[in-house]
């Protein structure tokens, strides 16, 4: 996985709550037996006027000009700014495969679903839970003639918006670590090839029926 | 030692290691595996040459992609058809024990799991999608993983995984007659809302929860996602071991009698202390019907679709709007006066062999309405198939004007050909009811078997004890 580092970037404001997997990378896609190449589907249902396959040139695709990520002002964003119980629904990992490799970095929502915000972190996008009114108070920013920017300070763990206060926040040490360093769970787990064959030895032994 | 819950102990027993932060390494004991969600992970095993850790703790199946009519003919679309082959390939570099598409087992991943006893109580089961929660019906800690994490699993057996918090979810009493597991999953859902569970792994107590057949509980714990929670879980009882004893993959003979002994084990301890109770009475939970976009909004078949303007909080308001916009229905409108135009009866949440006789009891002597374009029932495997065959249940669909079909996901999430068309309305007895979900621009009517059935037959929803 690739090093997580700091930048600043612009705030896409998406203002719906309970956004499912289905409906940022719709079903058609998961056809796909790539792990890239889901950025022009990202949210695609909503995203263009068509229904778009799998395979498609989307470049003349009718896009939806109700969309906030069709609007001029939100460009290149690489933060999105969203509701609650983001990523809600199916565990298909081509959600956060589409959201990165749309160019976010960084999704701010007051709560993420469990499964999606475990994979996002396996994908170096960095979720950020934040207390409702502080969203509230991002959503009043970034809706202005020109995009709120904020500048994302991972170490440090804190945010500085173009406009008000910086804002700390909180991130699982662990998972902390693996984005900054880039490293891959799977080499991180063998490490420990002593632990699980121990536990298997022993367990051959108290629950044999699981092995049978 | 200090009361546990279950989900205590089934932590516990699978800890390999943990940090003082609180990372820790679970072992997994087994893994099913289907053809969306694991492509990925296995091209990640061979760019870094690696291979299963125990290939044996592995069962694939094709069901998202696979065609449920003409299955002879093969899949027709080539991008479906690639992810089968794919899947099929590497099962076999693998060594991973596959049943494909002509194999009469084949089905769905969650109804295949337990059918086959591959699913045990008291064990760690993943899987790439999120209806692994399902699993927990039978007293194992089952959740659904990305597909890094299959990779994780396929390459260590382990998962990096932080413990969550525990809530108990305890329906009392008895359920009405005509209401089934899945209106009470929907009530549930209803109650706590669909983040309700984040965080959590919910436990299902209570007496109306041991009344349950396996099937139910399969469904109750299936849709414990679509409560946000990690995973779902209910207690093992003679019921849970009765249902194993002598399925493919179970142990035999003497192993069985000792593992069985374990599992009697495995319940919350007496005082055991949750981080959160939530209690619901079991005789108010009426037939639910789902009227928008999230499985939360549901309500009883004789109530009325909300309004947005009685809401409180803006945000809720405003998704409840978009819904209705989506959904093309008014506040005010009576559940019973929604027509839909299909009816589909399957997914992991209800087509085992139980779901089908209730609803066929519904359909006996009876035709599908005129309203309805299409009413359609996708057993979730082939065994299934052949046990309604067996009994009769196929001629009772057919002879009402119902479409009976093979084996597969279907139209619960329309990867295959069975979809809705933009506007189309569906009573489904699916888990889902997103936009687009079941086709882009489809209106799901999340419902159980038997109202789906009594919505087949008389062309609008209506609540099936009246019939
Ligand atoms: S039946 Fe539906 S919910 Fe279940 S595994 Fe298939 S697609 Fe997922």
């Amino acid at each position: 996985m690739e090093k997580f580092t700091d930048f600043t970037g612009v705030v896409c404001p998406l203002d719906r709550a309970n956004v499912d997997t289905d409906a940022i990378i719709p079903k058609q896609f998961l056809k796909s037996i790539q792990r890239t190449g889901f950025g022009p589907n990202l949210f695609d249902e909503w995203r263009y006027l068509d229904r778009g396959e799998p395979g498609q040139d989307n470049s003349g695709r009718p896009l939806n000009p109700d969309f906030v990520l069709n609007d001029p002002r939100y460009t290149g964003a690489s933060i999105l700014l969203t509701r609650e119980n983001f990523g809600c629904g199916s565990s298909r990992e081509h959600a956060p495969w589409a959201l990165a490799d749309y160019g976010l970095r960084v999704l701010i929502a007051p709560s993420f679903a469990d499964i999606f915000f475990n994979n996002c972190f396996k994908n170096g996008l960095l979720p950020i839970v934040l207390p409702a009114e502080v969203v509230d108070r991002l959503f009043a920013a970034s809706g202005g003639p020109a995009a709120l920017r904020i500048a994302v300070d991972l170490p440090n763990q804190i945010l500085t918006p173009s406009v008000g206060a910086p804002i700390p926040f909180e991130v699982d040490p662990f998972r902390k670590h693996c984005l900054i360093e880039g490293l891959d769970d799977i080499g991180l787990t063998l490490q420990h090839l002593d632990a699980i064959r121990a536990y298997e030895s022993r367990r051959r032994v108290e629950a044999p029926w699981l092995f049978s | 030692m200090a009361a546990r819950t279950l989900y205590d102990k089934l932590w516990d027993e699978h800890l390999v290691r943990e940090d003082e932060n609180g990372t820790a390494l679970l072992y997994i004991d087994r893994q099913l595996v289907h053809e969306v969600t694991s492509p990925q992970a296995f091209e990640g095993l061979r760019l870094h040459g690696r291979r299963p850790w125990r290939p044996e703790a592995n069962l694939a199946v094709p069901d998202h992609n696979v065609p449920t009519l003409n299955r002879r003919l093969g899949i027709a679309d080539p991008v479906s058809r690639i992810q089968v082959e794919t899947l099929e390939a590497n099962c076999a570099e693998f060594g991973i024990t596959y049943f494909g598409m002509d194999d009469r087992r084949q089905g769905i991943v969650h109804i295949v799991g337990p059918e086959e006893g591959f699913t045990l109580p008291g064990m760690t089961l993943v899987c790439g999608d999120s209806h692994t929660s399902t699993h927990g019906a039978f007293g194992a800690l089952a959740f659904g993983v990305g597909t890094s994490e299959v990779e994780h699993v396929l390459a260590t057996q382990c998962l990096i995984q932080r413990k969550s918090r525990a809530m108990l979810v305890s329906v009392d009493g008895e359920l009405g007659r005509g209401v089934t597991a899945k209106d009470l999953v929907l009530a549930i859902i209803g109650a706590i809302g669909t983040a309700g569970g984040t965080g959590y792994v919910i436990e299902f107590g209570g007496d109306a929860i041991h009344s349950l057949s396996m099937e139910g509980r399969m469904t109750v714990c299936n849709m414990t996602i679509e409560a946000g929670a990690r995973a779902g879980l209910i207690a093992v009882d003679e019921t849970t071991i009765d249902y194993l004893r002598g399925r493919p993959f179970a142990p035999t003979g003497a192993l069985f009698e000792q593992g069985a002994a374990h599992w009697r084990t495995l319940k919350s301890d007496e005082g055991a202390s949750f981080d959160r109770v939530v209690r619901i009475a079991a005789a108010e939970i009426q037939p639910q019907v789902t009227w928008g976009t999230s499985p939360e909004m549901v309500v009883p078949v004789g109530a009325r679709v909300p309004d947005p303007a009685a809401e409180a909080d803006p945000v809720k308001a405003a998704g409840m709007r978009r819904a209705l916009d989506y959904m093309g229905l008014k506040p005010g409108t009576p559940i019973t006066e929604i027509r839909p135009d299909k009816v589909f009866i399957g997914s992991c949440t209800n087509a085992r062999i139980e779901d089908l006789r209730a609803a066929a009891e519904v359909v006996k002597g009876r035709r599908v309405a005129d309203g309805i374009k299409l009413a359609m029932v996708v057993p979730g495997s082939g065994l299934v198939k052949e046990q309604a065959e067996a009994e009769g249940l196929d001629r009772v669909f057919l002879e009402a004007g119902f479409e009976w079909r093979e084996a597969g996901c279907s139209m619960c999430l329309a990867m295959n050909a069975d979809r809705l068309e933009p506007g189309e309305r569906c009573a489904s007895t699916s888990n889902r009811n997103f936009e687009g979900r079941q086709g882009q621009g489809g209106r799901s009517h999340l419902v159980s078997p038997a109202m789906a059935a009594a919505a087949a037959v008389t062309g609008h929803f209506v609540d099936v004890r009246g019939l």
